[in-house]
């Protein structure tokens, strides 16, 4: 293999897992490390500058990092990253004075269609250049999904108004309940570029299930129903519930239902348990509120007695696994199951929808109802119209949101200043030596045995109370320190100096996970192979130094590297060294917020 | 700031026959200085128990005095060990395995601690033919009273503190042939790939088995003008690579083409040598001392299996010991009482 070229900044940002995973690339060790520090103010204005709204993801992400986390390949447990990102929102000082303004007028105007997490980023990181910002929503709020769908226990309404706040307040003009009915239309409004976050709008249904056009008043749509829940047009429900389907919406409307008088509340899905959508820590706050799931289900048919609904019955299967991937549910042969019910949630998928934009706007959209756009900038086939979020590739999430309003805003400041969209500015990147004394480094170097604690709950009785009350606490002071220490300092990197290299073998002798080898090169698949222990994690890069006096290289593989710096305490010639690397991910305002 | 070693470990660790992972053969963390040889002769020896599937509990190190007699602490934390005083290892591991011929005894000695104070038990270990594996972690100098030249410091080398040595130095190696040795290897702690078999089959053996490390001190001997430092050691190194197969696994082991003699110990393990050195003779003790002789002379640093008698009559086998150990003897047997005594005594009349 030829040398590792660690110069280029990819090599040690793919290293940091958790920051790599992170859609919008959220230097998440260097805000562990400032918790730990007690610097809850910094550590929640590293996260502001990289995902816009820390107080909510700490709450609510779909947490891709944590997944990726390498803590959890060495023991059982990723690091809380999540729930450390609430930590920090929650024990911040003021940090109104250390947000950015809006900057001078620079005569360009921009109109964002819906206020969701995406607009918002994009918004944010183009005021400060001096744009003129229109935000435009049917909502009578801000916030898009996040106020809509997202119910008050797993996010207070305080929290949200407060992070939407700090984007609308850097002078952004909002069109609240404003519904844009004509693209055509608004093309002609004088806008220099126009960013489309207006999200998936549509909630799947199920047609042509017998009984369904029969049963309509109790068969609602989850995110519609959610959206009314949200916006109070509706606070019951009946006391047997239904709610069809296995994802994140499901788990949002029983555990809703359970709050607004649901007593049999019953999530039905087709799928197994195993492969349900939802996030595990969602099913399992679902089951924990007393919602049993129950899986290898597939709806049959609307039951109504005397014109109104009754119950469901479902047919009930098995899944096969095929080997070339494919699943099929196969039907058992079992007797078709029923169950009663008052009220059916279906909330078994989204689509995207955009009956607003005329198909002669020369916006193009796939055979998939998607709007055609360039991966990498995110521009559309008409060239000052811009697409992100969940109108962009399908419904994600926020953090994804946010990593394409980030994307967008450095397309549209290019595009403004008739600049080449491919030529984007590069990242912010720092590489700084550690090294304090022989056995001592500026991070705290010694991986701890902790283990992962879960953050503490409301009292159930309380929580189904009352849809607001939040259900989870947060980690205390003590505790986020425990759980903020249990981070591996992924971006201290070990960088090594082949020169200074006299093979005394001392860093692969010391090392606790036999990551550093000093074997004869071959080729990618070969090294991998003849490593102490094979490097079979493709995912993760084997790092390959120059040639060696003896001739051999050295090899590192990453994949399970704890970052403990011994091998470069044992290291007799300084040929090792922990050295700090910051990666701050392109963005249209690159310092956004001035961090001691 | 760290000096812990943490406990996490490569989860996909291989296993040995036992079950064990390396990390099972474990010792302390190293306080020896950053770059030491003996560190790696430290790793040598743990992979070598690890590989060979010896259970750590069965197995007992033994040390004298100097960084290298601290080396023991550094691995195989769960096994027996004794710290003797500074060339005084040879007496206690003969008392020890005259006591239980059951335990692989492994001794780890420096140039200082063997070559100096040490020398005169040395060579009696050897006469007698105890059943260990004897190492020394030669680097030219007592490292651990800051580097003074030792009895196996090269004619000629000179010290970190700009002296240069009158004396011709102690060839180890040579000495235990000389004395009739019947396992003697010389390796270098920069070559893990030939020192680890050499390991194994000294364990393996069935008598004494000596192994002379070149193991560079990085703090005291490491400088220009050392005979004894990394660079210098690796620029003279003459070594004929080997592989150790153990018995269990013997018969299903294929050879590479490069491996052409194989030398097979007491229990069926075979010592493969590879084919740069397959024109050496490993059962012909003169020859060795002359190949040893002539290196030297070359200026070239011998390393590989210098001379192996399968057959040695160790001294348990030499003084028809019991083979049972003495910890597994029950009172009755220990001390039998006068009628026995009386029944030798007869004998001698
Ligand atoms: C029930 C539910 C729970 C979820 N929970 C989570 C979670 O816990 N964590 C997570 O990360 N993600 C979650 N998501 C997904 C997340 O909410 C979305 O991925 C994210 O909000 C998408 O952001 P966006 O910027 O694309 O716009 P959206 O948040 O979708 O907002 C789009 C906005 O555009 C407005 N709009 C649309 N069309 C027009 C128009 N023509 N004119 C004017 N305004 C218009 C809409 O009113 C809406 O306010 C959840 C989704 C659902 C349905
Ligand atoms: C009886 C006695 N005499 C002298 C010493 C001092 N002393 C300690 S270590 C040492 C030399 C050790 O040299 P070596 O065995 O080569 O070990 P190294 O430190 O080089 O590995 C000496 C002379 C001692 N500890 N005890
Ligand atoms: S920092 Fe060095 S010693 Fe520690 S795990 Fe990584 S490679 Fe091994
Ligand atoms: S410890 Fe340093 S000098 Fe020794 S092998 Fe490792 S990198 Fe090279
Ligand atoms: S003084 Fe020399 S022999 Fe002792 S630990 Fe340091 S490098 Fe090793
Ligand atoms: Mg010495």
């Amino acid at each position: 293999m030829e040398p590792t070229d660690t110069a280029d900044p990819e090599y040690f940002h793919k290293v940091v897992d958790c920051q790599f995973a992170c859609p919008a690339h959220t230097p998440v060790p260097l805000y562990i490390r400032m918790i730990a520090q007690q610097k809850y103010t910094d550590a929640y204005l590293v996260n502001w500058e990289s995902n816009v709204f820390p107080g909510v993801l700490g709450r609510t992400c779909d947490r891709p990092c944590e997944p990726a986390c390498r803590r959890g390949r060495v023991e059982e447990e990723p690091v809380a990253i999540c729930r450390l990102k609430r930590v920090a929102a929650d024990f911040k000082e003021d940090v109104a004075d250390s947000l950015p303004k809006a900057g001078p007028p620079n005569g360009k105007k921009v109109a964002l269609i819906g206020a969701g997490p995406s607009s918002l980023t994009v918004a944010r990181d183009l005021a400060p250049l001096g744009y003129e910002l229109h935000v435009y929503d049917a909502e009578s709020k801000g916030g898009g999904f996040m106020r809509s769908q997202i119910p008050s226990f797993r996010l207070p309404e305080s929290v949200l108004d407060e992070e939407v706040g700090y984007v609308l307040d850097m002078g952004i003009k909002a069109h609240f309940n404003s519904y844009i009915d004509s693209m055509a239309d608004f093309l002609t409004k004088g806008y220099d570029a126009i960013f489309v976050g207006s999200g998936a709008p549509r909630g799947r249904d199920l047609p042509n299930l017998p009984g369904r056009e029969e049963a309509d008043a109790n068969i609602h749509i989850g995110i519609d129903w959610l959206a009314n829940v949200a916006f109070n047009h509706t606070d019951k429900i009946g006391k047997k519930v239904i709610v069809l389907g296995g994802g994140n919406t499901a788990m949002d409307c029983c555990r809703t239902s359970r709050r607004l008088g649901g007593k049999e509340v019953n999530v039905i899905v087709r799928s197994p348990y195993a492969d349900m959508k939802a996030s595990p820590w969602e099913k399992e706050d679902a089951i924990h509120e007393g919602i049993p799931i129950v899986d290898n289900h597939v709806p049959r048919e609307f039951v109504l007695k005397e014109g109104k609904l009754v119950g469901m019955k479902f047919d009930i299967v098995e899944a096969i696994y095929h080997d070339d991937g494919r699943r099929e549910l196969v039907p058992t042969g079992d007797e078709p199951a029923f169950f009663p019910c008052d009220d059916v949630l279906i909330a078994i998928g989204q689509e995207n929808a955009f009956p607003w934009i005329e198909s002669d706007t020369g916006i193009n959209f796939s055979s998939w109802g998607l709007p055609v756009l360039d991966p990498e900038t995110l521009q559309s086939t008409l060239p000052e119209v811009f697409f992100g979020g969940d109108a962009a590739f399908g419904p994600e999430n926020i953090i994804t949101a946010v990593a394409h309003g980030h994307k967008a805003a450095v397309s549209i400041d290019l595009f403004c200043q008739d600049k080449n969209l491919s030529q984007r500015p590069a990242p912010y990147v720092n590489l700084v030596s550690q090294k304090m004394g022989i056995h001592e480094w500026s991070y705290d170097s010694a991986p701890v045995d902790d283990k992962r604690e879960a953050v503490p709950l409301v009292e159930l009785k309380a929580a189904l109370k009352d849809r607001a009350l939040e259900v989870e606490l947060g980690f205390d002071a003590e505790t986020a320190f425990i759980q903020a220490e249990r981070c591996l300092n992924c971006d201290a990197q070990t960088v090594f100096t082949p020169g200074n290299c006299i093979e005394c073998d001392a860093c692969a002798d010391i090392c606790p996970t036999s990551c550093i080898n000093f074997i004869e090169n071959g080729t990618e698949a070969d090294l991998r192979s003849r490593l102490m222990v094979p490097a079979n994690n493709d995912e993760q890069d084997i790092y390959v130094s120059d040639k060696l006096e003896t001739g051999r290289v050295l090899v590192k593989d990453e994949d399970v590297c704890l970052h403990c710096g011994l091998c470069a305490e044992r290291c007799p010639t300084a040929a090792w060294d922990m050295q700090m690397f910051l990666y701050n991910v392109t963005k249209a305002t690159p310092d956004l917020v001035d961090i001691k | 700031m760290s000096y812990i070693k943490p406990k996490f470990r490569h989860p996909n660790l291989p296993t040995n026959a036992l079950g064990f992972t390396v990390a099972d053969y474990d010792g302390a963390i190293s306080t020896l200085c950053a770059g030491c040889g003996h560190d790696s002769i430290s790793a040598a020896i743990q992979n070598a128990c690890f590989l060979s599937a010896i259970p750590p509990h069965r197995i007992a190190k033994l040390s004298g005095i100097g960084c290298s007699s601290k080396m023991p602490t550094y691995f195989l934390g769960k096994s027996h060990g004794f710290n003797s005083v500074h060339g005084r290892m040879p007496s206690v591991a003969t008392g020890a395995s005259l006591a239980n011929r059951e335990l692989t005894y492994i001794g780890v000695s420096g140039d200082g601690d063997t070559a100096s104070i040490g020398m005169g038990q040395f060579v009696h270990l050897i006469r007698r033919n105890v059943n260990m594996a004897y190492i020394v972690a030669n680097n030219g100098c007592y490292g651990l009273t800051k580097g003074q030249d030792s009895a196996t410091a090269d004619l000629g080398s000179v010290s970190k503190y700009g002296s240069t040595n009158p004396f011709d130095g102690i060839d180890l190696a040579s000495l235990a042939l000389l004395q009739g040795a019947g396992f003697v290897g010389r390796s270098f702690s920069g070559d893990k790939e030939q020192l680890e078999p050499l390991i194994r089959a000294a364990m393996a053996h069935k008598g004494f088995a000596f192994i002379d490390v070149v193991s560079p001190c990085v703090t005291f001997n490491n400088h220009l003008g050392s005979t004894k430092s990394y660079t210098e050691t690796r620029e003279h190194l003459d070594s004929m690579p080997l592989d150790f197969v153990p018995m269990r696994e013997e018969i299903s082991t294929h050879y590479d083409a490069g491996t052409t003699q194989g030398v097979t110990l007491h229990d069926g393990s075979v010592i493969h040598l590879h084919k740069a050195s397959s024109d050496y003779q490993t059962d012909d003790r003169n020859a060795a001392m002359i190949s040893v002789q002539n290196a030297k002379d070359e200026g070239r640093i011998l390393t590989g299996l210098l001379y192996l008698d399968p057959n040695s009559q160790n001294l348990d086998q030499n003084l028809k010991l019991a083979t049972k150990p003495l910890n597994e003897m029950g009172k009755d047997e220990l001390c039998p009482g006068s009628r026995v005594l009386n029944s030798i005594n007869e004998g001698l009349r």
